[in-house]
């Protein structure tokens, strides 16, 4: 969810979105913002799973410490979605096994 | 970056670091402040709200306006900044490895190396505490106020300090709800101006009470809370469910100390401020000759008074390096202590300065490095 | 320290006796109320008052002191307080109502004639109360002064104002 407007910050500058796929799904993004402030404001927390067992993991530190919220962003495995800005067109996939995709499969 | 001309080096361009570095340029030293964020400021420009103290700690300033004339004096007293670059060891023969932001790895030889690395928050463990959604408060409050998200309309805090407490109501500020906020002490830990500010806005604040366990399945949706009893344990039959989508944890910090560690430095146990520390004497100077440290690192406060130490040891390192006459520095170290002791008093404050006391008594004259 | 504050997050009656007003000096004119009972390290409040009405001296850990036959009841140590803990009470109307100033850092902030829902220091609701003013200065910062008239016998309960659930513009 965005916070347009703020007591303190005012409202939020109207910047025109730039695009970002995540999962083949195109969501708007402020050029900039971490990757993970991007798809959390599209209104999804998880962004990885754990490799053994697939659970699902978001953002925990926030400043790229935990390693909980890495995604493979334009083919780059193991990206830290917390600090990594957004540029426009960037191709972001969840990694690990999602125990729902593998019985879709 | 070139590493010629560096008298010292800053670790970590928080409150503390970029105050040290501001002073130390000041006194005409050649700095270099190395952070591995993309931004400056450390946790300071997240704390929309105003700042306690008096008029010399800049008190009724919001934390991000400070951060702002902190960020104007560094530049305009000549310090170099270099964002992105994370320092990941210091060699015994104390030179700096650096990776840059286009991932060059250099070694740097400064005369003085500051460590203002900061703290790192805990985590909690109970059952549902990896799903996605449990997030530390630092970064519900990154998201909040730096980058405008709401991770979720409604936010379970866990934990009552100032942190705790100040962020709930920044999540209120922002148009969030706050179900509950739990703290498994029998008395909350913050500021009780803090914790007036979320009472009155209706958020709960349940002392005495923990969070049994989070649901959800690939994202948080609800919250057991218990309530506890005076020994800590859970108190059968209180359970109680609540409808949540973020769970907030604020349950304290423990100093970023690796580095300091790797320098040899000797280190100290202090719970209260947060673990393991690195003693250090008066000039802020820890046990390895010329290795600094100021802030959180040296146990977690808040940032006024890791502002103060930056500029203490920014003073002591530019003195160490002869840019300042020894009856000059003890003037300026004196203005400084005078600030940081008007901030260690009261009952919130008495303590830390007694339990900093304690580091200062065991680095005074104990340089063995 | 087991005080009601420090347990739920809110002053209780007799926590309170020391910082509200004497009904009479209420009756007289606007007079603030300073709710700040922790020995912290801060003193803005001091320094704001044009009258130099609050005291907090030395060390800047010791609690404000009012002189309450000095304060006109101005508002200006509300905005500048960064504990958010100063209020201004006014009983002195002719009539049922009386006024209370106080600090609002929320969005939207309230409009002048609307009807808020007036909360206490829990944050329940006791009552309405009808906005008269929002002062919102650039030296207040974005910390904005709501004049909010509620019923006399609220002058020392209502302490915040919702307009949750008020219909958008
Ligand atoms: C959620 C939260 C809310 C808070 N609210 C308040 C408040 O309202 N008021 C208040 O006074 N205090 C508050 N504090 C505390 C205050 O922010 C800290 O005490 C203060 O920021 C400490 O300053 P510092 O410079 O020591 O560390 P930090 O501000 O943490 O800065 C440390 C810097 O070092 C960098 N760094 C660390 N390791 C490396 C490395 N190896 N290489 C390169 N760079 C590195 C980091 O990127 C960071 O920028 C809050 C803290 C938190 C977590
Ligand atoms: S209301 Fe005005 S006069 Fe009274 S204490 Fe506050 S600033 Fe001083
Ligand atoms: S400014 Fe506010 S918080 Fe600070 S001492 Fe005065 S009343 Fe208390
Ligand atoms: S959330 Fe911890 S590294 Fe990104």
């Amino acid at each position: 969810m965005r916070i347009l407007r703020h007591p303190i910050l005012g409202n939020l500058d109207e910047q025109p979105p730039v695009f970002i796929e995540v999962d083949g799904e195109l969501i708007p993004a402020r050029e900039g913002e971490p990757i993970a402030a991007a798809i959390i404001a599209a209104g999804r927390l998880k962004l990885r799973h754990t490799r053994k067992s697939g659970e699902p993991r978001g953002v925990f530190c926030g400043i790229g410490r935990c390693t909980d919220c890495v995604m493979t962003v334009d083919g780059q495995a193991n990206v830290r979605t917390c600090v990594t800005p957004v540029k426009a067109g960037m191709k972001i996939v969840t990694q690990g096994a999602s125990p729902e995709r593998e019985a879709q499969e | 970056m070139t590493q010629s001309d560096t008298d010292i080096i800053v670790i970590g361009a928080g409150p503390a670091g970029l105050s040290a570095a501001a002073e130390a340029a000041r006194l005409g030293a050649a700095v270099l402040v190395l952070d591995e964020n993309d931004r400056p400021g450390g946790q300071l420009f997240k704390q929309i709200h105003k700042f306690f103290g008096s008029k010399d700690h800049r008190a009724g300033v919001r934390g991000y306006a400070i951060g702002d004339s902190l960020l104007a004096e560094t530049a305009r007293l000549g310090a170099r900044i270099e964002l992105g670059a994370v320092v990941y060891a210091i060699y015994p023969d104390r030179r700096v490895a650096v990776i840059t932001a286009d991932q060059r790895r250099l070694l740097l030889n400064p005369k003085k190396i500051i460590l203002a690395t900061g703290a790192s928050e805990n985590a909690l463990a109970f059952p549902g505490c990896t799903l996605p959604g449990v997030m530390s408060a630092g970064a519900v409050q990154t998201m909040v106020n730096l980058h405008r998200v709401l991770p979720a309309d409604k936010t379970l805090m866990v934990g009552s300090g100032n942190v705790g407490l100040i962020v709930s109501y920044q999540i209120r500020q922002a148009g969030g709800k706050v179900a509950a906020l739990v703290e498994a002490a029998p008395v909350i830990g913050g500021y009780g101006v803090h914790a007036a500010k979320i009472s009155r806005l209706g958020v709960p604040i349940l002392t005495g009470h923990t969070v049994k366990c989070v649901h959800g399945t690939d994202r948080v949706e609800g919250a057991t809370l218990v309530a506890l009893d005076d020994k800590f344990r859970a108190v059968p039959g209180s359970e109680r469910d609540i409808e949540i989508g973020c769970v907030a944890i604020a349950v304290g910090l423990t100093p970023l100390a690796e580095l300091a560690l790797m320098c040899g430095c000797k280190f100290t146990y202090i719970p209260k401020l947060g673990g393991h520390l690195p003693v250090h004497d008066d000039n802020m100077e820890t046990t390895a000759a010329g290795i600094y440290v100021a802030g959180d690192i040296t146990g977690v406060e808040e940032a006024s008074s890791a502002m103060e130490e930056g500029r203490l040891a920014g003073i002591a390192a530019a003195e160490a390096l002869g840019r300042v006459a020894p009856s000059e520095a003890a003037v300026l170290k004196q203005a400084v202590w005078a600030r940081l002791n008007a901030l260690r008093t009261g009952r919130f404050g008495q303590a830390r300065r007694d339990a900093k006391e304690r580091i200062t008594a065991e680095g005074r004259g104990a340089h063995v490095v | 320290m087991s005080s009601n504050l420090a347990i739920c997050g809110y002053l209780s009656a007799d926590e309170l006796a020391t910082c509200l007003p004497a009904p009479e000096r209420m009756a007289k004119g606007p007079v603030a109320v300073i709710e700040c009972v922790q020995d912290i390290p801060c003193n803005p409040c001091e320094e704001a008052c044009p009258v130099r009405a609050i005291t907090v001296g030395l060390p800047i850990t010791s609690l404000p002191v009012l002189d309450a036959a000095k304060c006109i009841g101005c508002g200006v140590c509300i905005a500048r307080c960064p504990g958010l803990a100063i209020f201004v009470v006014d009983g002195s109307r002719p009539g049922d109502e009386g006024t209370i100033q106080l600090p609002y850092e929320a969005w939207p902030l309230p409009e002048p004639g609307e009807s808020v829902h007036a909360l206490d220091r829990a944050g329940r609701r006791v009552g309405t109360g009808t906005v008269e003013k929002v002062l919102s200065a650039k030296a207040q910062d974005h910390t904005a002064v709501v004049i909010v008239r509620v019923s006399k016998q609220l002058l020392n309960t209502v302490r915040a104002i919702s307009v949750e659930g008020r219909a958008e513009a």
